[in-house]
């Protein structure tokens, strides 16, 4: 079996206002690619051979680039062993990692935005203020002044 | 295309960031996939086996605990293939298969020791942050060969 006929599952995570899971689904079905899919809360999982998978998100990613973001899953879509439905509930392995990256998405979407507009901000390292003892002291002289 | 390792392994933002810009993430989905789509006694739950601990033998020693040793099995592999790397250093998401702080320094170390050109940053907490990660690693991944030019570079 080569490569391109592995199977793989990805996870679509959508973080717009304007395009919403049901899109993607409908853009999927276009396709005509032999994939399954299901929508989640986040977005979607895509499953099925490597060549498929590829060339869906590449579409995918296509109608809203800096909004959607993918990466490859290990476990299938709705798999008995993970999902929680029946595991008895509580947060599956992996959603506290999205989690927290989740809240971080909308600065990476105006970054993003920014390089499809092609602005090159520079990039400073924000270090804290380097204050030496001769320039504290010249500090406190200089108040100790203004005070007086 | 550059195969580039990531770490943390699991993370979303690396894992699209390095495809998007045109290269291949290492990252543990891909080997966690191959152990639960090959058909086997050893299906899921239970998705490291007792040989994973032997594999990892490689990279740890023997009196390591088999639970790092069971992780290099995974990490072990994306590790020789890599030929590149981006590290965010100590970042406060490390579950799951990455909450283990012994394998990640381990990994750490022998993706230094691998003398790939590798990226080092703090994970983001501001927009600031945020940005200058993502034009950081957009420039680190375009001076890679093989990349995908951005808007700027047309």
């Amino acid at each position: 079996m080569s490569d391109d006929d592995d199977i793989i599952s990805k996870m679509i995570v959508l973080h717009s206002t304007f395009t919403l899971p049901s899109d993607l689904v409908i853009k999927i079905y276009e396709s005509k690619a032999d994939i399954t899919v299901k929508e989640t809360c986040f977005g979607l999982i895509v499953e099925g051979k490597r060549s498929e998978v590829n060339r869906v998100a590449s579409e995918i990613r296509n109608m809203d680039p800096s909004r959607i973001f993918i990466k490859e899953r290990g476990v299938p879509p709705g798999s008995s062993n993970r999902c929680r439905a029946s595991q008895g509930g509580g947060a599956k392995p992996g959603f506290h990692q999205h989690e927290i990256e989740f809240a971080l998405l909308p600065y990476f979407t105006e970054a993003l935005d920014e390089i499809e507009r092609g602005e090159m901000p520079e990039i400073r390292d924000v270090t804290p203020p380097h204050l030496t003892i001769e320039k504290f002291k010249d500090i406190i002289e200089k108040e100790v002044k203004e005070s007086e | 295309m550059v195969k580039v390792f990531i770490y943390p392994s699991n993370s979303l933002i690396l894992s699209d960031l390095v495809d998007r810009f045109g290269h291949e993430p290492l990252a543990m989905m891909q080997e966690i996939g191959k152990k639960i789509r090959t058909a086997g006694l050893d299906s899921p739950p239970i998705n490291i086996t007792p040989e994973d601990p032997k594999l990892g033998l490689k990279y740890a020693a023997v009196e390591v605990p088999a639970g790092v040793r069971g992780r290099m099995a995974l990490l072990g592999p994306l590790l020789e293939d890599a030929e590149a790397g981006i590290i965010v250093k100590e970042p406060d998401i490390s579950f799951g298969c990455m909450g283990c702080a012994r394998t990640n320094e381990l990994i750490n170390f022998l993706v230094r020791a691998k003398k790939v050109p590798l990226l080092e940053l703090n994970y983001p907490t501001t927009e600031d942050e945020a940005k200058a990660f993502v034009h950081k690693i957009r420039g680190f991944l375009n001076g890679l060969p093989g990349a995908k030019s951005g808007k700027e570079d047309e």
